[in-house]
């Protein structure tokens, strides 16, 4: 049974008069556990895809089935309630709380969750020692670098242990070691199960994933399994 | 989201801009702190009136002539003459009202009254002895008027410390001769520095026999009006209505519609002082409400500036879990604090500056003034205050709350 089952997935900009198709009909699925890649050059709708993925966009035509019901079943409330429980975001430009230290940041999606609030500290300690931060627990963000930064990210998206991920040019605004630690990172929290939808435009981070669908002008271009997983590791540390 | 965590996520929200947030408040500081300074003087002189009428003693009723005012422009009672000798000699007969104990029949002028070069304007009251008891002051130097100065309606008068300073300055006024319209009178006592006494300046006032007054200053045949020493309070209600049976059988009245007098207690008077003042202080907390709204707009303007500013705070949250109502609560609980906080500065700053005003005040019209802060106040600033962020924080917070996450995420 796939996780994620899209159909004929279309997506419409209106601004005044002049209509923009940032995807026609776009068709797959994901499976539970899988590492997907989406790729292609700006503009060509990937973003606008993992923003319908993840409830963060409406579609303007087709179907998206999300754990086996149509995402227009949910209502706004339960909408909100699958991205605090179920998904968990990874932005290029980390969106972190400005003026806040690592812990409050991490434990913000708690805020909005039904966990008692006296286990609150305990998760997100957990969360922040799994991307190896725990020096760093009581650092406003401002003072971590953006590999740092992004870890603190990938915390916070952990913490209410989500079944999806998806990371939206995690590696985009870092540099290629810091990038690969995130890497690192992400392909770990695959290895223990939970499904991530990876959006790039570099190959060798897409290489982490078992999966690349490219898209072009709002269409996939290509999907295909990867047949030598993490053969651009090397490629990475240039 | 708990209360309680909105309501941190809120003040987190405030605390990132603070000099802001502070300078926000401003208006509705000024506001709350005009209305509790404009309420707590109103209620001090309202105090303080009402000590005055009190120091009239409780067991004082005063008899006007003609109907009872319908309005602050109905003088007909000023020109009205039903108050006569005959009224006074029925009402002295003890068959008649015994609840009374003593009267004394007024004559009230206001004239030029000169000493030598000095030449001032006073008030001049017509009276009897009575006076002196009820206004609970006698003569420092010198006496009273007597029942024989009344009977051969003698020229003499008893003045008031102002008076005195100001006719003679430091020179001894007793026995002096001063002219009040022309006629001779002489000084025959002084009184004490005594300020008001149920809106009466003693300290500005003439006393003498209303016999010459009513024949000799005024010209008249009536009396303005006739103050009764009922024998105790308990007896108030008896002697009012024995009071009004005498006159009405006097003047043959039947229906109380249309008597030509009216009794007025202690009691009423405080009545009457209460309403006006109340009415006259709730009229300026009014005007002072109107920086409120000023205020309340500044708030929603700056609001306004937070939502669009923190958009991408906003998409975030709702990206990890925020429902529009999370986010709504939150942007409505800042404004509040806002306001609020706003109010009690304005509470602390007005009842601060009411202090100081009492202070100034206590100096300029002698004791008795008051400094008051209602519990009415307070609760009144604090819940116009959350009132106005509630208001003027509904619409930028639904802006906010309407923004879809992934526009907002993408803001630059």
């Amino acid at each position: 049974m796939p996780f994620i089952e899209i159909n004929n997935l279309e997506k419409t900009y209106k601004d005044g008069d002049t209509e923009t198709r940032a995807l026609c009909g776009v068709s797959f699925s994901i499976e539970p556990g899988e590492f997907v890649a989406i790729m292609g050059p700006s503009g060509s709708g990937k973003s606008t895809l993992l923003h319908i993925l993840g409830c963060l966009d409406k579609l303007t035509k087709g179907s998206y089935v999300f754990n086996n019901r149509p995402i227009d079943n949910y209502s706004e409330k339960e909408i909100a309630k699958i991205r605090n429980q179920e998904m968990g975001f990874v932005f290029q430009s980390f969106n972190l709380l400005a003026r806040t230290n690592v812990l409050e940041n991490v434990k913000l999606p708690l805020l909005y969750s039904d966990v008692k609030e006296s286990l609150w500290k305990g998760m997100a300690l957990k969360a922040i020692e799994h991307v190896g931060l725990s020096h760093r627990i009581n650092h406003e963000t401002s003072q971590l670098s953006g590999g740092e930064k992004q870890r603190v990210a990938i915390a916070r998206a952990l913490i209410n242990d989500p079944r999806i991920i998806f990371a939206d040019e995690p590696t985009g605004n870092l540099d290629s070691k810091s990038g690969s630690d995130v890497m690192e990172i992400i392909e770990t929290l695959n290895n223990q199960g939970r499904t991530i939808v990876l959006i790039t435009h570099e190959t060798y981070t897409a290489e982490y994933a078992q999966r690349i669908i490219k898209l072009k002008d709002g269409r996939i271009e290509s999907d295909k399994k990867v047949e030598e997983r993490r053969k651009g590791k090397n490629n990475f540390i240039k | 989201m708990s209360f309680l965590n909105s309501l941190k996520t809120a003040v987190r929200g405030l605390k990132t801009n603070k000099s802001r947030s502070a300078l926000t408040i401003l208006g509705i500081v000024i506001g709350i702190t005009a209305i509790i300074l404009i309420m707590s003087l109103g209620k001090g002189a309202q105090e303080l009136i009402l000590s005055q009428i009190k120091g009239l003693g409780s067991a004082t009723i005063i008899i006007e002539p003609g109907r009872e005012p319908e309005g602050m422009a109905d003088f007909s009672s000023m020109f009205t003459d039903s108050l006569k000798q005959r009224e006074v000699d029925a009402l002295q007969n003890p068959n008649n009202v015994p609840g009374l104990e003593q009267l004394s029949p007024m004559v009230i002028l206001s004239t030029s009254v000169n000493y030598e070069n000095e030449a001032h304007n006073f008030s001049v009251l017509g009276a009897a002895s009575l006076v002196a008891d009820i206004v609970n002051v006698y003569p420092q130097t010198g006496q009273f008027i007597d029942d024989d100065q009344i009977q051969q309606m003698a020229a003499v008068a008893v003045i008031g410390w102002e008076v005195k300073n100001k006719l003679f300055g430091e020179s001894d006024a007793l026995n002096q001769n001063i002219k009040i319209k022309n006629m001779t009178f002489r000084v025959i006592g002084i009184f004490p520095k005594k300020g008001s006494v149920g809106m009466f300046d003693v300290d500005n006032a003439i006393i003498v026999p209303y016999t010459t007054a009513q024949k000799y200053l005024s010209g008249i045949n009536y009396y303005h009006e006739i103050v009764v020493k009922a024998r105790s309070e308990a007896v108030i209600p008896q002697t009012v209505e024995d009071i009004e049976t005498t006159l009405r059988g006097l003047h043959n009245i039947t229906d109380p519609e249309k008597d030509d007098f009216h009794v007025v207690t202690q009691e009423d008077i405080a009545q009457r002082v209460n309403t006006v003042t109340s009415i006259l202080t709730v009229f300026l907390a009014a005007i002072a409400a109107i920086s409120l709204v000023v205020g309340g707009i500044g708030i929603m303007n700056i609001m306004l500036v937070s939502v669009t500013e923190r958009t991408r705070e906003i998409g975030l949250r709702k990206a990890l879990g925020a429902t529009n109502k999370d986010v709504l609560t939150q942007f409505i609980l800042e404004a509040i604090i806002l306001t609020v906080a706003g109010g009690l500065a304005g509470i602390i700053l007005g009842s601060f500056f009411s202090f100081i005003a009492a202070l100034i005040l206590t100096r300029v019209v002698g004791s008795g003034w008051q400094f008051v802060i209602s519990f009415q106040a307070i609760g009144l600033g604090l819940g116009v205050s959350a009132f106005v962020g509630l208001v003027f924080g509904l619409y930028p917070a639904s802006q906010a709350s309407k923004k879809s996450p992934m526009e907002a995420l993408r803001y630059e």
